[in-house]
């Protein structure tokens, strides 16, 4: 895709354990256009905040990115240096995390961090630098900024710390955000305001947005392509219309149906069996074959992506659900 | 997976990643096999007087004594051989250290976990104890209660003891605060067990990691305290001489150029030191559960 | 409804007039500064305040609220792990007040499951000792039994017997939260709260683990409490439910008409965050404010600073919680008649 923002291909990451090699993220292939929100779902173990991390070249040892291309601005980043690397975070492409104390440091007061921030990428005054936090705060929906300014984490409700996360990430006008789980500890709320803040924000910065989470239903309202990750592999992609509502991968099916709300009251879910496989003992071929119903033989060999469905829509599986299957 | 796997054994597979740590094991499992052996391996056992002959004292190491012993590492001003006094020297700087180190431990996991689950004011009491305790040096603890009580292996144990029990009673006290915060412990309430069994058989095992660390080092500590005590005259008596006594003993020769009364037996207490301290912070990073996942 | 003239069967469990309030006392140094003439006065937090709440046998009762709303607390003097500052509780009729004898046996009857899967296991014992040890400790049977005790249990929640030996950190969370279900479960109990317990799972194992307390309710005639934030799973599987918010109850009812029709505005915000999940864009509205620091609650009805519809009397007077229907209850200023 020749307007492709970020174009990764073939991302490979492996961890060396004790128990053997675990292959977090196994040859997954997304892109991202300008402006564009993708939402990157999984549940535990299946690789999506490490493709994130990956991305950003954040992975520690014992893990490696052992493969693939990561294309951005015109370079590859998994080929980056260090130096590269760092003058792209937190100025290209933002991170927001889970939990906002990963962001903030708790012993110094907004308004340094701020300014700190933006002084690692540009060159500018500190008055100037003071006056954009400011802004971003105000962005971000925090009242009194200048209060705000002068406090310290600690200060701050969950929810704030994590908006006052966010305006840091907007801080430099990232062409990329990757966010990760980032209102997954919040209460219900609370989420729905950040929520109502980023959509504002990725259309009036025009900022592309990768949004990682387990929860489907932010998904359904927020995203505008979603990839299905499972045991480190993208099992299914496409315009979240599609997917959410005629689910190929049997996983995204499973996904779907193990939330209640579908399904009648007080009747039994429809889960899907077994647990996650360990990263470091997966399943020969498809990774979700010994959990799926419609697996054969033919799924000991590894399925590759191939399109399906809607257009823009692909999955990695040997038998995909048909528009007529029962749930 | 079809191994069962205890924490004990997770622990000893973790500890044995780094090749410094199971180096300072193997030392120091040499060093307590020739503690425990040293009557059998010795040329010569040191307390016998009737053994020392007073010509033999002060040759250098590897000079034949005149009834055709060799004297590997030499002789100190009284004609101990110094490699038998170094045994028995080490074994008695082992004893008199886990031996006080194991009851201070014991003293201190009482009244920490005491502190722990009574509370208030019996709490502040026992730990502003043994906060006010620990602000003094351990030295001047232990010099005036060895002055008040006189020499002698226990009374060199009673002192070390009362200096190391406060660090035990502090660890425990803090672990057992955290423990008892947990789900499982509420749980157990909720079980209606009885307030012992939670004590004793949820919170006490939970904090025995980082009292084993601490008691793995203060074995260290206790050993160089007794040493240093030795080495200023209090203390043991100077026929059973400790690693410190026989240092002390050679002071006096450093600088005249008979430095093996000194030199090996200050070797010998590094090595015990170094080895239980190598062990010792393997067991702190092999415990720390940031570190295990 | 009911036969009017039959008196409605006595609840499982009743709780009446219940508050709690954490103190936080002046250490001495603070006590020593108000000698001195600084005015440091004492936290309160009236983590519940007045609620009242009846569960009959068999039913389902969701609590729902966000954090700091007061509901684990709640769920815990419901459970008897926590003794209220006022009110009262009543087991099968009996009031509950610490006789030793019964108190124990009653204390088996309740239950806890708790949320966090790797804390609520002691990490140090085998899966038999943490499911068997009580049924052993009360006499519920002997010791020479635990093995197929425990077994039981084990089946019972879906684990495979034979890993009863390992140590809770071999297992996945989903099946820490099930032998957490076992342990319970092994005391024989009739009332179980179940504070959040799957909220720390995955999905698919979050659906895993509600049929399994759906399945467990028919099979043992259980009563639950169910405590959770998340509005879907509460709507799943509870008959009845109970909205808080900063330590009071807003709103109460069957759960279908509930969803239907959310009388109270907190109840109407929460659902309204509920998204389904057809796949449009939504707008997310947002509502406006932070939930307040439980330490100083708003005066008045506490939800009127976020309160589209606030007016004067909601900042002067609390409203009562008062019927709207048959048993459904709600506590809002907008539903009394006007004066």
């Amino acid at each position: 895709m020749t307007d492709a923002l970020l174009s990764v291909v073939g991302l490979s990451t492996h961890f060396a354990t004790r128990d053997g090699v675990a292959r977090a993220v196994d040859e997954v292939s997304f892109s991202v256009r300008r402006g564009e929100v993708l939402g990157l779902v999984g549940e535990s173990g299946s690789g999506k905040s490490m493709t994130a991390y990956s991305i950003l070249g954040l992975v520690d040892p014992p893990g490696r990115v052992v493969g693939g291309k990561i294309l951005f601005g015109g370079r590859d980043l998994a080929e980056a240096s260090g130096e590269e690397m760092r003058q792209i975070r937190g100025n290209r492409i933002a991170m927001i995390f889970q939990d906002p104390m990963a962001t903030l440091n708790p012993v110094l007061r907004i308004d340094t961090q701020m300014i700190e921030a933006i002084l690692a990428h540009e060159a500018t005054s500190r008055q100037a630098a003071l006056e954009r936090a400011r802004a971003a705060l105000a962005i971000v929906g925090i009242p009194s900024p200048d209060e705000r300014l002068e406090a310290y984490p600690h200060h701050f409700s969950g929810g704030m710390r994590q908006r006052v996360a966010i305006a840091i990430a907007l801080l430099n006008r990232p062409d990329l955000i990757i966010a990760d789980e980032p209102t997954t500890a919040l209460d219900a709320t609370i989420q729905g305001q950040i929520l109502y803040e980023m959509q504002k924000l990725t259309v009036e910065s025009g900022a592309a947005l990768i949004w990682i989470t387990h929860d489907l239903s932010v998904i359904a309202g927020l995203a505008d392509r979603v990839c299905v990750m499972y045991a480190g592999r993208i099992v299914e992609q496409g315009a979240t219309a599609d997917v959410l509502s005629v689910p190929r991968h049997p996983y995204t099916g499973g996904l779907l149906s193990s939330i209640p709300g579908n399904a009648p009251p007080r009747e039994r879910l429809r889960p899907i069996q077994g647990m996650t496989p360990p990263l470091t003992d997966l399943p020969s071929g498809c990774h979700f074959r010994p959990r799926c119903p419609h697996a054969t033989a033919e799924c000991s060999e590894v399925p590759q992506t191939r399109p399906y469905g809607a257009v823009g829509q692909s999955i990695r599986c040997f038998h995909p659900l048909q528009a007529s299957d029962p749930d | 997976m079809a191994r069962e796997e205890s924490p004990s054994w997770r622990l000893l597979s973790d500890f044995a990643a780094d090749p410094f740590a199971v180096v300072g094991l193997f030392l120091l499992l040499l060093i307590l096999l020739v503690a425990l052996a040293a009557p059998l391996i010795s040329p010569q056992n040191p307390y016998d007087l009737a053994q020392l002959d007073i010509m033999d004292s002060r040759l250098p190491p590897g000079s034949r004594s005149a009834s055709g012993t060799i004297f590997w590492l030499g002789t100190d001003d009284q004609g101990r051989d110094m490699l038998s006094a170094i045994f028995y020297g080490l074994r008695i700087s082992l004893v008199v250290g886990v031996t006080s180190t194991l009851l201070a431990l014991a003293l201190g996991l009482a009244l920490g976990l005491i502190a722990a689950y009574l509370g208030g004011r019996s709490e502040a009491l026992i730990m502003r104890i043994a906060d006010i305790q620990l602000s003094f040096p351990a030295i001047l603890i232990a010099l005036i209660l060895l002055a008040v009580l006189g020499q002698g292996t226990l009374k060199i144990i009673a002192a070390l003891v009362t200096v190391q029990w406060a660090y035990y009673a502090r660890t425990v006290r803090s672990a057992a605060l955290v423990e008892k915060r947990k789900e499982y412990v509420e749980a157990a309430r909720g079980l209606a067990l009885s307030p012992s069994r939670i004590v004793f058989r949820h919170i006490l095992p939970n904090c025995l990691p980082p009292l084993i660390v601490v008691a793995t080092v203060q074995v260290a500590a206790a050993i160089a305290l007794e040493a240093t005590l030795s080495f200023l005259g209090l203390g043991l008596p100077i026929t059973e001489p400790s690693l410190g006594l026989l240092i002390a003993n050679g002071y006096q020769y450093l600088l005249s150029g008979k430095y093996w009364i000194s030199f090996f037996p200050g070797v010998a207490l590094l090595l015990a030191i170094v080895s239980i301290n190598l062990v010792g912070d393997r067991l702190r990073d092999t415990l720390n559960p940031h570190f295990r996942q | 409804m009911a036969d009017a003239a039959a008196p409605p069967p006595t609840p499982l469990l009743e709780l009446r007039g219940i508050s709690k309030r954490f103190v936080k006392r002046l250490d001495l140094a603070e006590q020593i500064a108000n000698l001195a003439g600084a005015r440091i006065r004492e936290q309160t937090v009236e983590a519940v305040d007045r609620v009242d709440l009846a569960i009959a046998e068999g039913e389902v009762v969701g609590l729902v609220g966000e954090s700091g709303c007061g509901k684990s607390t709640l769920g815990r003097i419901a459970a008897g792990l926590l003794r209220p500052s006022d009110g009262e509780r009543y087991w099968r009729g009996a009031a509950c007040n610490g006789d030793e004898a019964s108190a124990r046996e009653r204390r088996l009857k309740m239950q806890m499951i708790f949320q966090d899967p790797f804390g609520s296991l002691n990490p140090r014992l085998t899966v038999l000792d943490i499911v068997g040890e009580a049924p052993v400790a009360h006499g519920l049977i002997g010791a020479r039994q635990q093995i197929e005790y425990v077994g039981l249990q084990l089946n019972r929640v879906g684990l495979d017997p034979t890993l009863m030996r390992r140590y809770p950190h071999q297992f996945s969370g989903g099946q820490r939260a099930r032998i957490g279900i076992a342990r319970a479960l092994a005391v024989k109990p009739e009332f179980l709260v179940c504070d959040e317990s799957i909220a720390a799972l995955d999905v698919s194992i979050q659906a895993q683990i509600l049929n399994l307390f759906m399945d467990l309710r028919v099979a043992l005639n259980l009563t639950y409490l169910f405590i959770s934030h998340n509005l879907r799973v509460v709507r799943h599987i509870s008959d009845r439910v109970a909205i808080m918010y900063l330590g009071r109850f807003v709103e109460s009812g069957p759960t279908a008409q509930i969803f239907a029709a959310p009388n109270h505005p907190y109840t109407q915000a929460l659902l309204a965050e509920v998204g389904d999940l057809k796949p449009k864009k939504k707008a997310f509205a947002a509502i406006r404010g932070e939930v307040a620091s439980p330490l100083a609650p708003p005066p008045g009805c506490h939800f009127n600073p976020r309160c589209p519809y606030a007016m004067d009397v909601c900042r002067e007077r609390a409203p009562a919680l008062r019927p709207i229907g048959p048993e459904r209850r709600s506590a809002c200023h907008l539903n009394e008649p006007e004066e």
